[in-house]
């Protein structure tokens, strides 16, 4: 996936190589080959990490199209013989996570639901802290810039049992609700951190120049900041959006059974007892629930790299 | 009271370090006042405390007869035009001039008026659609200064606004920065550690070190008469000869050089007349003081000495020799035509050079 990205890379650095010979020594440009063993040995690398990576999702694909004989008869690695789309159906419809029998469906559905005020709620408070922490220090600003990253270290493990009472007696505990505070808390501490560096990035005679024209902090916030941190803002939804489609703990801790996103009923289908193991279903409930991420990554790489570098400078 | 800015008694230090200290300074209305000194010298701390955009931790600032101490930078009446332009990289011109005069809830058609007179005064109309980026930096400095002039301030403030510039641009933007005061006459605060913005733009110059303003006077002074040491050392490119040895005071005061060579100093003016015993002084002389060849033969003191290096600068030459056993630099007219190692004659008149005390190292 990212040979492209690699391979320019090279070719810019190979500019720069002869731009420097030439201002050197008056030499022209010299002709390179494109099978050196510097490059055979480096694309042979890629080529197996591509591999070592590609080949568990080649097999779970091929299997996802068989039907259960096929699968029972070996050849984990042919392509289907008899080519069916009836496991991607019952994955999504109607395979039975625990008591009912829907599929993904209600899992998907709820996971979105989770998802979206969660990522927008974390991303919002992390975008305001962070502009906060750099623009207006308060006394103490730092200290509490340092407990909030420290928080990102303490296991969730351990906050788990004090956020259920937490929860329990704020009265949302089994509910969305509960999940999505949750979700927020967690993304705080990498978000905040991100926003941070961003925004210290940014030249401060802005902010400067903003307040003396008499804007006030939402206002430099909304009109100033926000339009420039396009490049964080991305970083920080890629960042949510695979973490939280992607959790399971908190899912299956806070949301209660009704609300059970997608991962949750996967692992239901998965380890369901009863019955022989539907190999092909489970294939493809699993690649269903992995598609969302797969497709962030796939629309976003190249911007999600180009901001993790611009938040990375500065600390 | 008729001063534009009047800074009190202002403290600032961030946490142990004190950056300012007791400061005091009367600005009058439509005053062009240069706050010169090296980087970290607190000139930009002290614009930033004048703006509103740190909160001093003593003393008062007064602008135009109000206490803005603690004011919101937007009710100062001031305006600021930074170095890095600090335009809204979003916004086209038009936005980045308006965006105040939006903020303050102003109705459509003034704003249009402001926007349409300063573009004018400005000679930025053909930009307003445009955005920053697709600006140069001379355009983006002049934009910058828009978003101060729409705003109709009482007070300018420049914090280094040229230094991104390169040398030609600066030297251009300099001259309209004086045109618009001269036709806008406000009071503008401008800070800059280059020396030839400081003497061309300034009515008066305030010198700054540590956090202290050691001389505020208008440029003729500055660089005639520098109060102490550091003054003269600060201004003027190539900066002052220094000829270090005693002061003997009496009647015919003279500077007696290490070296054993005696000046007269009969023709300078004392602040106070020296004592009559001997005090360590070093005398100060402008290298344009210095005059070579036949110029020479009618000043007070006079010496031949051997060329030693020549750089010529185009319109004049300089010339480095040593005069009383200490290397000095000399301004000659190029058309001498000076060349190392030539054997001539030097004078200057200690009348036009500076005295300072070596322990106080203030002017005496």
């Amino acid at each position: 996936m990212s040979n492209p990205a690699q391979l320019s890379t090279n070719v810019a650095l190979d500019a720069v190589d002869n731009k420097g010979m030439r201002l050197e020594g008056n030499h022209g440009p010299r002709p390179k080959p494109f099978f050196t063993p510097k490059r055979i040995v480096l694309y042979s690398i890629l080529f197996v990490a591509c591999l070592y990576y590609l080949f568990p999702l080649y097999v779970m694909v091929v299997t996802s199209f068989k039907t259960m004989p096929e699968i029972r008869f070996g050849n984990i690695f042919a392509p289907p013989i008899e080519f069916t789309g009836e496991p991607w159906v019952k994955a999504w419809t109607s395979a039975c996570t625990g008591l009912t029998c829907n599929g993904l469906n209600p899992g998907f559905w709820n996971s979105v639901k989770i998802l979206i005020p969660s990522v927008l709620l974390s991303t919002v408070v992390a975008a305001v802290n962070g502009y906060g922490l750099v623009n207006w220090k308060f006394k103490g600003s730092e200290i509490f810039f340092s407990i909030l990253i420290f928080g990102s270290f303490i296991p969730y493990q351990v906050m788990i049992y004090p956020l259920v009472m937490i929860t329990r007696e704020l009265g949302i505990y089994g509910s969305i609700w509960a999940v999505i505070l949750v979700h927020t808390i967690f993304g705080m501490p990498i978000l905040t951190l991100l926003f941070r560096n961003y925004f210290a990035s940014l030249p401060v005679e802005l902010f400067k120049a903003a307040r003396v024209d008499g804007a006030g902090f939402w206002r430099i916030f909304f009109e100033i900041m926000l339009p420039m941190s396009l490049p964080i803002i991305v970083v920080a939804l890629i960042l949510q959006v695979t973490g939280i489609w992607n959790d399971f703990l908190f899912g299956v801790v806070f949301a209660g059974t009704q609300n059970y996103p997608m991962t949750v009923q996967l692992n239901n289908i998965v380890n369901s007892a009863q019955g022989s193991p539907e190999y092909n279903v489970n294939m493809a409930a699993t690649i269903l629930t992995g598609l969302v991420p797969l497709i962030i990554y796939f629309i976003s790489g190249r911007l999600f790299v180009r901001g993790i570098a611009a938040g990375a400078v500065k600390g | 009271m008729d001063h534009s800015v009047s800074i009190r008694d202002l403290s600032l230090s961030f946490g142990n370090v004190r950056v300012l200290e007791h400061l005091n300074l009367d600005i009058g209305q439509g005053e062009f006042i240069v706050l010169l000194g090296p980087s970290g010298c607190g000139k930009s701390t002290l614009l930033n405390c004048i703006a509103g955009l740190l909160d001093v931790t003593g003393g008062q600032i007064f602008i135009s007869g109000k206490n803005v101490t603690w004011e919101e930078p937007k009710d100062r009446g001031i305006g600021m035009v930074f170095q890095s332009y600090a335009l809204y990289p979003q916004m086209t011109v038009e936005r980045n001039l308006s965006f105040g005069l939006r903020v303050a809830g102003m109705d459509k058609k003034e704003i249009d008026q402001r926007v349409k007179r300063a573009s004018e005064i400005l000679q930025i109309e053909p930009l307003l659609k445009r955005k920053p980026a697709a600006l140069s930096g001379g355009q983006r400095q002049r934009v910058a200064i828009g978003r101060a002039l729409v705003r109709d301030v009482d007070v300018f403030l420049f914090d280094e606004p040229l230094s991104n510039l390169d040398a030609k641009l600066r030297s251009d933007l300099r001259v309209e920065i004086k045109r618009l005061h001269q036709r806008l006459k406000n009071t503008m605060i401008y800070v800059t550690h280059d020396q030839i913005e400081a003497l061309t733009l300034a009515d008066r110059i305030a010198i700054m070190k540590n956090g202290v303003i050691q001389q505020l006077a208008d440029p003729h002074t500055i660089y005639n008469r520098p109060t102490n040491l550091y003054v003269a050392g600060f201004i003027g490119s190539p900066s002052m000869n220094f000829l270090e040895g005693d002061l003997i005071g009496g009647d015919q005061p003279t500077i007696r050089l290490e070296s054993g060579t005696t000046i007269p100093v009969g023709g300078y003016e004392f602040e106070t007349k020296p004592k009559s015993g001997s005090t360590k002084a070093v005398l100060g002389i402008r290298p344009e003081h210095i005059l070579v060849g036949e110029a020479a033969a009618s000043m007070p003191y006079q010496e031949d000495v051997v060329i030693e290096i020549v750089e010529p600068m185009g319109s004049d030459t300089l010339a480095y020799t040593t005069v009383g056993g200490v290397s000095v630099s000399a301004r000659a007219d190029s058309e001498l035509d000076l060349k190392a190692g030539q054997k001539l004659r030097v004078g200057f008149d200690p009348g036009r050079g500076s005295i300072f005390d070596v322990e106080t190292t203030n002017r005496l």
